[in-house]
C-alpha cells in the first residue's frame, strides 16, 4: 500500500516536466523553422560582410583573397588622413546631408500645414497625387530629367535667356552644384516627407481650433499656438532619428548628377568609395573610408536612439 | 470649424492655395515637358523648341526605342527581377514577422532574434565588404545576386510584425484551443487579416526592385543581363568607366534627346501604372510603421 501511494505521488510530477518541454517543442518548432531563412539571409548579408573590414588593413589583392593579402595595419588609414580629398569629402558629406535634412523637414512642415488648411477635398487629393510621384522615381530617371532640364540647352536656361539673364551651369559649377543637389532633393521628397506631419496633424484636437476661432485668432496665431505645438513631438522625433542619416548625403542622387568638375563641392564619402574601390581597385583605401563612415553612422544612430527614447516615447519593441 | 471671413483669413487661404498649386506645378511641369519632348519630332526636340506640348507629334522615338533589342531585353530582365524579388521578399517578410510577433514569454529566444534583426538593420560595413561578400557567394553576374541580398528587408519585417501584433489575441487563443498549428494560424488568420499591410509592402517591394540600378551596375558584367535602370543609366547619364560601352551606332541614337525622353518614359510606365494602387495603400503603410504605444 505504501509503495503504491509513493509511486502515485512521484510519477505525475516527472511526466509533467518532460511533457512540458516536449509540448513546447512540438507546438513551437515551426516558429524556429520560419525564422531560419530570414536569419540565414541576415547572417549572410548583414553580419558576414564584416570580414570584409579586414581589407581596410591590407594591401588587397583580389586573386589572393581577404585572408591571404598582405597585412599593412593602419597604413591605409594613415594614407587616407593625409589625403586632402578625404577631409573635403567628409565636410561635403556632412554639410550636404545636414542642409538636406533641415530644409526638407522645414519645407515638409510648411507643406503639411498648408495642405491641412485646405478645405477642398479634391484639390487636396490631386495635389497629393502629383507631389508624391517623384519619390517613386529612381535617380537614374530623375538624373536624366535634371541633366536635361538644367543643362545648357535645357528648359530652365532657355527661360533664363528669354528673360535676359545669363545661363547658369547648375550641374557643372562648384558654386551651383550643392544648391542644385538640395533643391532637386526637395523636389523629389517634400511630398513624401510631409506624410508623417499630415498624419500628426490629424491627431490635434479639433475643439482647440474651434476655441481659437471663437476667440478671434489670426491664422498665424492659430499655427503658432495650436498647430505647431501639436506636432512638436513628431518634429523632434524625426529630427533625432535623422541624426544617423547625416553620413548619407544621397549617393544615388550624387552619383547620377555629378561629374569631375564638381568633385570639390559635390564628392561625398560614398561616391569616393565607389570610385576608389570599384573603379580604381584601390580596395584598401575604399574599405577604410567605408569603415570610417560606418563607425560614424553607428555613433550617430546610437546617440539618436538614446535621445529619442529619453525625450519622446519612441520604442521599437 | 467656424469660418472667419476676415481679410487676414482670406489672404491666408489664398496664399495657401497658391503655394500648393505652385508646388504641384513644380512637380508636374518637368515631367510634362519631357513627355512632350518624347512625342516630338527629333530636330524640334534638339533645337529646344518644345515646351509643354509636342512639336510635330510623332511616336517615332518610342518605336525606335522599343525596337532596340537591348532595351527590350533589359526591360524583360527587370520584370523578372521584380517578380522574383517581390515574391522572395514577401515570403521572407511574412515568415520572419510571424514568429517575432509572438510574445516573448511564449516564444523562447524571441528577444534574441529581435535584437539580431535590429543590429542587422543598423550595421552597414560599407560598399566593398558587401560587394566582396556577394561575389564570394557566387552571386556575381546573375539575377540571383539582385534578388537574394535584398530578400530580407528589416523595415518591412518590423512593420508587418507590428501589424500582426495588433491582431486580437483572442483569435489566436481560440485557434489554439481548436488545436491549430502555427502554420494554420499564419495562413488562415494572420495573412488574411493583414491584406492592407501586405498590399502596401508588396507595392513597396515592387517599386524598390523596379528602381534598383546600382547593384545591376556593380554585380553584372554582361549588359544583356542587366536590369532596365542600369541600362537606362548608360543612356541618359552617360557612359561610366566601369560599364561596358555600348556600340557606337547605339551611342549615336541615344544622343538624340527625343529618344532619351522616350526611354525614360517607357521605364517609368510600370510605376505610373501601379501608382493609383500605391496611393490607396501607402498612407496606411506609413501609419503602420509609425510609433505604437
Amino acid at each position: 500500500m505504501v509503495t503504491d501511494e509513493v509511486r502515485l505521488s512521484v510519477e505525475p510530477q516527472i511526466r509533467v516536466q518532460t511533457s512540458k518541454r516536449r509540448l513546447y517543442i512540438a507546438e513551437n518548432w515551426p516558429l524556429y523553422a520560419m525564422l531560419l531563412p530570414g536569419m540565414l539571409l541576415l547572417f549572410l548579408f548583414r553580419y558576414l560582410p564584416a570580414y570584409g573590414i579586414l581589407v581596410a588593413f591590407e594591401r588587397f589583392n583580389p586573386a589572393l583573397g581577404v585572408l591571404k593579402s598582405q597585412w599593412v595595419g593602419w597604413d591605409n588609414f594613415v594614407h587616407l588622413v593625409r589625403l586632402p580629398e578625404f577631409w573635403q569629402i567628409t565636410y561635403n558629406t556632412f554639410f550636404i546631408a545636414i542642409v538636406k535634412v533641415i530644409t526638407l523637414q522645414f519645407c515638409a512642415i510648411v507643406f503639411a500645414l498648408s495642405l491641412n488648411e485646405v478645405g477642398s477635398h479634391t484639390f487636396k487629393r490631386s495635389i497629393q497625387t502629383i507631389v508624391y510621384l517623384p519619390h517613386f522615381l529612381s535617380w537614374v530617371v530623375l538624373g536624366g530629367l535634371m541633366l536635361d532640364l538644367l543643362g545648357n540647352t535645357g528648359l530652365v536656361n532657355i527661360l533664363l535667356r528669354a528673360t535676359g539673364n545669363a545661363p547658369i551651369i547648375f550641374l557643372g559649377s562648384n558654386d551651383w552644384f550643392r544648391p542644385t543637389l538640395v533643391l532637386t532633393y526637395l523636389w523629389q521628397e517634400v511630398g513624401w516627407a510631409a506624410i508623417i506631419y499630415l498624419a500628426a496633424l490629424t491627431s490635434i484636437d479639433p475643439t482647440l481650433y474651434e476655441a481659437a476661432a471663437i476667440d478671434g485668432a489670426s491664422p498665424w496665431q492659430r499655427i503658432r499656438y495650436i498647430t505647431l505645438p501639436g506636432i512638436l513631438t513628431t518634429i523632434i522625433l524625426i529630427a533625432i532619428l535623422s541624426l544617423g542619416n547625416v553620413v548619407d548625403a544621397g549617393f544615388d542622387q550624387v552619383l547620377n548628377l555629378y561629374n569631375p568638375s564638381v568633385y570639390r563641392t559635390g564628392d561625398i564619402l560614398d561616391t569616393f568609395v565607389y570610385r576608389a574601390g570599384i573603379q580604381s581597385a584601390q580596395f584598401g583605401l575604399a574599405t577604410a573610408v567605408g569603415l570610417f563612415k560606418s563607425v560614424a553612422r553607428l555613433v550617430l544612430v546610437a546617440i539618436g536612439y538614446w535621445l529619442a527614447s529619453k525625450y519622446s516615447d519612441f520604442q521599437i519593441f | 470649424m467656424v469660418e472667419d471671413k476676415s481679410l487676414g483669413w482670406r489672404t491666408f487661404k489664398l496664399f495657401n492655395y497658391l503655394l500648393l498649386a505652385a508646388v504641384g506645378l513644380a512637380c508636374i511641369v518637368p515631367l510634362l515637358h519631357f513627355l512632350a519632348v518624347s512625342f516630338s519630332d527629333r530636330s524640334a526636340a534638339m533645337g529646344g523648341l518644345v515646351t509643354l506640348w509636342p512639336v510635330r507629334f510623332t511616336t517615332a522615338s518610342y518605336q525606335q526605342v522599343l525596337n532596340t533589342g537591348l532595351f527590350f531585353q533589359t526591360f524583360f530582365n527587370s520584370v523578372v527581377r521584380v517578380v522574383l524579388g517581390t515574391v522572395l521578399q514577401m515570403a521572407i517578410t511574412i515568415l520572419t514577422a510571424y514568429p517575432l510577433a509572438r510574445a516573448a514569454r511564449k516564444f523562447k529566444g524571441r528577444n534574441i532574434f529581435m535584437w539580431l534583426l535590429l543590429i542587422g538593420l543598423f550595421t552597414d560595413w560599407g560598399l566593398i565588404p558587401w560587394w566582396l561578400t556577394v561575389r564570394q557567394l557566387g552571386l556575381y553576374n546573375s539575377m540571383w545576386g539582385l534578388v537574394i541580398p535584398p530578400a530580407l528587408a528589416p523595415f518591412s519585417v518590423i512593420i508587418l510584425m507590428n501589424f500582426f501584433r495588433d491582431i486580437p489575441s483572442e483569435l489566436d487563443d481560440a485557434a489554439s484551443v481548436d488545436g491549430a498549428s502555427h502554420w494554420t494560424k499564419l495562413f488562415q488568420i494572420y495573412i488574411p487579416l493583414s491584406t492592407p499591410a501586405l498590399a502596401t509592402l508588396t507595392l513597396f517591394a515592387v517599386v524598390f526592385h523596379w528602381n534598383q540600378w546600382f547593384d545591376g551596375m556593380v554585380l553584372i558584367n554582361d549588359i544583356s543581363k542587366q536590369p532596365l535602370q542600369t541600362f537606362l543609366r548608360t543612356i541618359v547619364i552617360g557612359l561610366d568607366a566601369s560599364n561596358l560601352s555600348i556600340d557606337p551606332a547605339s551611342a549615336q541614337m541615344y544622343s538624340d534627346r527625343a529618344i532619351r525622353a522616350a526611354s525614360i518614359f517607357l521605364s517609368i510606365v510600370p510605376v505610373l501604372l501601379i501608382y493609383p494602387f500605391l496611393q490607396r495603400y501607402f498612407v496606411t503603410g506609413i501609419r503602420l510603421g509609425s510609433v505604437k504605444e
